[in-house]
């Protein structure tokens, strides 16, 4: 019973040659950027001193620069995206429009079907639930409670037990609501909402059975997931509140709720939409959640799912591919709000 | 500003000769929100604290009754830990797998941060044509599911990239722990548009006048960012690092297609999830595994969460 | 400053001495060693040759099984000098076509569905046989086998594990005390259901929770009871789609099923009623029987590992199984089976030689020794497989009035099989009715 540590040694060797590789593409970037620019800088004062001699014009220069600059900054994540994301979803939309071994064009035909499903139009609503619901409660709860515990006596532990269900994968988070909401007919309840109706008085159910009331169950997992994320994003920008302003109101003799409402929220409003934005896009995307607990079965199938099962499951690429360009169209909304949000920005 | 009336309360606090902290605690912390975080912070944890109890019951107790029935009739075993931690799969062993996860979510964090805030501030503070644009452009790029992504990529490792009959990219042909690299490589291209989209919020908000004075200094852009804006925005990097973190170390799907399930690549996950046998019979183990798996996401948090602490940002704005 | 960053440090020691700890007890490593010519190696002559090489498998297979296989080709490995790389994921059947199509195909896979396999054949990823497999696969199984994994007249791959779904577990025990007989036709089967449920006791108890395979013991259900209402030629013709999967004769089976799984009187023993069949997992479905709440669970030969610790699974124990009895027995005894295809996407001659060895005998026979192992290769020895679920197996499968069919979610097109069949299923349990239930999986069906 030993442990092979020479067997080892390959990985540890390996995590340094990505370390040195990250000093080297991130420092060597920066290194690059800060020595060019100078020699360029330094032709360009000569050429300046030659210019003024001769009393050629030369505005435009300095835009073009930053421009170049720019390039370098974004190169390494433009290039990265365009292999992982961009190329891939133009090769889902085009799968779209092709038949399930992606052999041959069919048109139209995976979104017809996907109209044409009886269940597809109970999908869309319950996606439109969990996108309606998520954001809105997971962000409620995680914005009281990081105000609630800013600056209390036990802060970090406090923090630290909501932010406990975002170190449990999605996975594990289903299956340990399961065992919440299980039932028996007969015997000893071991489903901790059972117990309690049984203790109540009550009589037991079959809490993922009955639709629309499973959707909300599900979606209690999804909150209780993610109402973590919300409250650190949320804290760190309570925290972030110049002390100046918040001194200020105080001498003004503001009370916590006019605090709240005219110091905290409008301080911390970029940083709200982030959290929304993100849970938005995240509640879209989830799929283990529901495939885990009920696998779409009584009416709580949501798009992602499907579009899971019919790619991966099913083999049926065209259909889960026309499916995810679905969700594509779906994002357009935030993605208006946040171009919308943008110009705000750059006027005001 | 002026319109409130000062309470009693108020005009109490404001002539006591304490902190800033402990009257503005004084004032938040009344007893209802005092209860109510409580009431949250309770039934948050009450289904962790229910597999926690299952994770120290014997087997046959956790299949039969509710986890609560342990505080009257309480059997305590470390079976479960034990199968977890020391029962040798075929494959190998959890510290192999464990030092897997180490390799695989170390650079799978560095990275998307170095390369998302590099670019966040190029998009924020930069002015290009079509920079908005190139921002929207990655923002919407978080839509696309990663599950769609999975094909292409391997092809692009596995056979390189050929555009019309011309190999402009060879295949990377890896092989045992070089797989890594495949692995920081996927991770990194999913995790970018969040992380730009994030980064690029806390950045622009950043004070104007600071960068310009720097400008006018004579400060390139990678002196501005290296000296100003890196130490700013270390609360936003601390909190996409600890998502970044979270996300990589759970994740599951991406380390089988791009390290594989052996014991030279595969993450704690892999070893976790085959813990309960071919046909899930074992699904005690599970609770014990999602311990475990939770213990060191738990350490990352609470040591980056000093970064959040109060006037890091608006200090260093006044300095 | 100086204090938290010790405090950090401490946890990353903590976390280390964790690793450390775990290190400790771990088992070094086996190097392997060609010891080719030594006695026990002779058997492996003609697979020698390819010292050195390295062929990887992927299946679905993991865990304590894992170790099982492993363990069975131990000597093989060592004789030859070949090295098998395997390994077993949960996603497998989801996993394989991504790394398929990503280029990056294992060498071998062990495929449980002729219907995937027949994906990869028209998607022109999977390799024929070799002759020597072939040879070797002819021998060993029969046609009925072979049939599964031959599209367009060319053989694919060899079968390696099966199991038999036709059993239904009971308490030899409780039988005893109760003075109940196994029923062996299917009305001495009612009749000992009305009677147990007459004392009280609901007969009947199942589950078909699954995580995101919800359903497919439902599914396994219906075959086994269309396979005894319609018989193989209906039930071919079915799988096939040469009938439509709405046709009367499906009906009628499933109107069948329902007289046991959606009678309030006979389910669900220990759980509840009807309804919690769909909502209990499939790992707990039989448990009541322990426990005295039911008598009866329908469910394959591998549901041997699902019982609790201790409990003694024979034909004098606690628990055991009897063949699920046919309709009309003159018909002959028809079994539903599942089982797993060696598929090659590579054909190297170090791959031909390791999926020739896994048709053979000897293989079949390593592997059983090992235990909870059941294969319809003809040359497995009844006496190699030492327990007795999988003894009855192998019998039923070495039987000569056998009529085998294997699972037919299974062969059919993935979206149906692993998809609108399951659920559908899950629907009829909860209460939708037979002919919307089977109209909705017929038009599923393109």
């Amino acid at each position: 019973m030993e442990f092979d540590f020479a067997a080892e040694q390959p990985k540890f060797l390996m995590l340094m040659y990505g370390l040195i590789a990250f000093v080297a593409v991130v420092g060597g970037l920066l290194l690059l950027l800060d020595v060019v620019p100078s020699f360029f800088a330094r032709r360009r004062e000569a050429q300046l001193v030659a210019a003024s001699a001769s009393g050629a014009p030369l505005p435009r220069r300095r835009k073009q620069g930053e421009g170049a600059f720019a390039f370098f900054f974004l190169l390494p994540t433009l290039l990265l995206l365009a292999i992982g994301l961009v190329v891939p979803a133009i090769r889902t939309t085009l799968l779209s429009f092709m038949d399930s071994g992606s052999n041959d064009w069919v048109g139209l035909d995976n979104y017809r079907w996907m109209f044409a499903e009886d269940s597809i139009v109970r999908v869309l609503i319950n996606t439109l639930i969990w996108v309606l619901l998520v954001p809105l409660v997971a962000t409620g709860f995680g914005l009281i409670y990081a105000v609630l515990v800013d600056k209390a006596r036990f802060e970090a532990v406090a923090k630290s037990l909501i932010f406990l269900p975002m170190a449990i994968s999605f996975v594990g988070a289903s299956i340990i609501w399961k065992f919440v909401y299980a039932y028996r007919g007969e015997g000893d309840q071991i489903g901790l909402l059972n117990q309690i109706v049984v203790s109540l008085g009550g009589e037991p159910k079959q809490w993922l059975l009955d639709s629309p009331l499973n959707t909300f169950l599900l979606i209690v997992i999804m909150v209780w997931i993610q109402a973590g994320f919300a409250m650190v994003v949320l804290s760190a920008a309570i925290k972030a509140i110049p002390a100046d302003i918040v001194e200020a109101a105080r001498l003004d003799g503001t009370t916590p709720w006019q605090m709240f409402w005219r110091i905290t929220m409008p301080s911390i409003r970029p940083a709200l939409i982030v959290v929304v934005v993100t849970l938005s896009i995240a509640t879209l995307k989830v799929f283990d959640i529901v495939r885990t607990a009920t696998n779409g079965n009584y009416d709580t199938n949501v798009i992602a799912t499907e579009m899971y099962n019919q790619a991966f499951r099913y083999q049926e690429n065209g259909q889960g591919s026309a499916l995810a360009v679905f969700l594509f169209i779906l994002v357009i909304p935030i993605v208006i709000y946040q171009i919308r949000n943008l110009r705000k920005q750059r006027e005001g | 500003m002026t319109t409130a009336t000062p309470t009693v309360g108020v005009g109490a606090q404001a002539t006591e000769p304490t902190t800033r902290g402990a009257r503005v605690r004084k004032r938040l912390n009344s007893r209802t929100a005092t209860l109510v975080s409580i009431v949250i912070a309770v039934l948050w944890t009450i289904p962790t604290f229910g597999l926690f109890i299952s994770s120290i019951r014997p087997e046959n107790e956790i299949k039969t009754t509710g986890w609560w029935t342990f505080f009257s009739n309480p059997q305590i075993t470390l079976e479960n830990y034990q199968e977890v931690l020391f029962s040798r799969g075929s494959s190998g062993q959890l510290a192999s797998y464990f030092i897997n996860s180490l390799a695989i979510t170390i650079p799978s964090v560095l990275f998307p941060l170095a390369f998302a805030s590099l670019a966040a501030y190029a998009l924020a503070w930069m002015n290009f044509k079509g920079r908005d644009w190139v921002y929207i452009g990655i923002f919407a790029l978080q839509i696309v599911p990663l599950q769609m992504a999975l094909v292409p990529l391997l092809r692009f490792f596995s056979t390189g990239v050929t555009v019309a009959g011309v190999q402009i990219m060879p295949a990377w042909d890896l092989v045992d722990e070089q797989k890594f690299a495949q692995v920081w490589f996927a991770h990194t291209c999913f995790a970018l548009p969040f992380a730009v989209f994030l980064l690029h919020n806390f950045i622009s908000q950043l004070p104007g006048d600071l960068m310009e004075a720097a400008r006018v200094d004579g400060a390139t852009h990678p002196k501005i960012f290296r000296t100003i804006v890196l130490p700013l925005i270390t609360p936003a990097l601390a909190a996409f690092g600890i998502f970044q973190f979270l996300w990589v170390w759970n994740d599951l799907l991406v380390a089988l297609i791009f390290a594989g399930g052996g014991d030279e690549t595969a993450p704690m996950t892999v070893r976790l999830a085959e813990l309960a046998g071919t046909r899930g019979n074992e699904w005690q183990r599970l609770t014990a595994g999602a311990f475990v798996s939770i213990v060191v996401p738990l350490v990352v948090f609470l040591s980056l969460q000093r970064f959040f602490v109060r006037g890091l940002l608006a200090g260093s704005v006044k300095g | 400053m100086a204090f938290a960053r010790s405090r950090q440090a401490l946890a990353v020691a903590g976390v280390l001495g964790l690793a450390l700890g775990v290190a400790a007890c771990g088992t070094g490593n086996d190097k392997k060693s060609g010891n080719a010519g030594s006695a026990e190696c002779g058997a492996y002559e003609k697979y020698e040759g390819h010292d050195g090489k390295k062929v990887t498998i992927y299946s679905s297979i993991r865990d304590i099984e894992d170790e099982r296989l492993q363990q069975s080709w131990k000597e093989f490995e060592d004789c030859t000098g070949i090295e098998i790389d395997h390994e077993g994921s949960g996603e497998f059947e989801a996993q394989l076509p991504v790394r398929v199509d990503g280029g990056n195909a294992p060498d071998l896979a062990f495929i449980p569905q002729p219907g995937l396999l027949k994906r990869f054949v028209d998607a022109g990823k999977l390799k024929p046989v070799g002759a020597d497999t072939k040879a070797m696969a002819e021998q060993n199984y029969s046609a009925d086998w072979l049939k599964y994994s031959t599209v367009n007249g060319q053989l694919y791959g060899a079968p390696l594990g099966s199991n038999v779904k036709s059993f239904v577990w009971y308490s030899p025990k409780t039988f005893k005390e109760k003075g109940w007989t196994v029923p062996t036709t299917w009305d001495d089967m009612i009749k000992l259901s009305d009677q147990i449920a007459a004392s009280g006791t609901k007969p009947w108890c199942a589950g078909i929770e699954s995580g995101d395979a919800t359903g497919w013991p439902a599914t396994d259900w219906i075959e086994d009871v269309l396979l005894r209402t319609g018989g193989p030629d209906v039930y071919d013709k079915w799988t096939t789609h040469e009938i439509p999967f709405n046709d009367p004769q499906v009906a009628d089976a499933l109107n069948r099923a329902g007289t046991i799984l959606k009678n309030e009187k006979y389910v669900n023993g220990g759980f509840g009623g009807v309804k919690s069949i769909a909502t209990t997992s499939f790992q707990e479905g039989g448990t009541p029987i322990t426990a005295g709440k039911c008598a009866l669970h329908r469910q394959a030969s591998f549901y041997a590992n699902q019982w609790p610790q201790g409990t003694k699974v024979a034909e004098d124990g606690d628990v055991f199984a009897f063949y699920f009895p046919a309709i009309d027995p003159s018909k002959g005894k028809p079994v539903l089976g599942g089982g797993e295809f060696v598929g090659a996407f590579a054909d190297r001659p170090e791959v031909q030689a390791v999926q020739t060895y896994l048709a053979s005998g000897e293989y079949a026979n390593s592997r059983a020794k090992i235990g909870d192992w059941v294969s319809a290769n003809k040359k497995l020895d009844l006496n190699n497989v030492p327990n007795p679920v999988d003894k009855l197996s192998v019998g039923i499968l070495q039987d000569e009035k056998t009529v085998f069919r294997f699972d037919g979610s299974d062969l059919m097109p993935a979206a149906v099989g692993a998809g609108t069949f399951w659920k559908g299923m899950v629907a009829w349990i909860n209460g939708k009715d037979t002919t919307a239930v089977l109209n909705d999986i017929e038009g599923s069906w393109k």
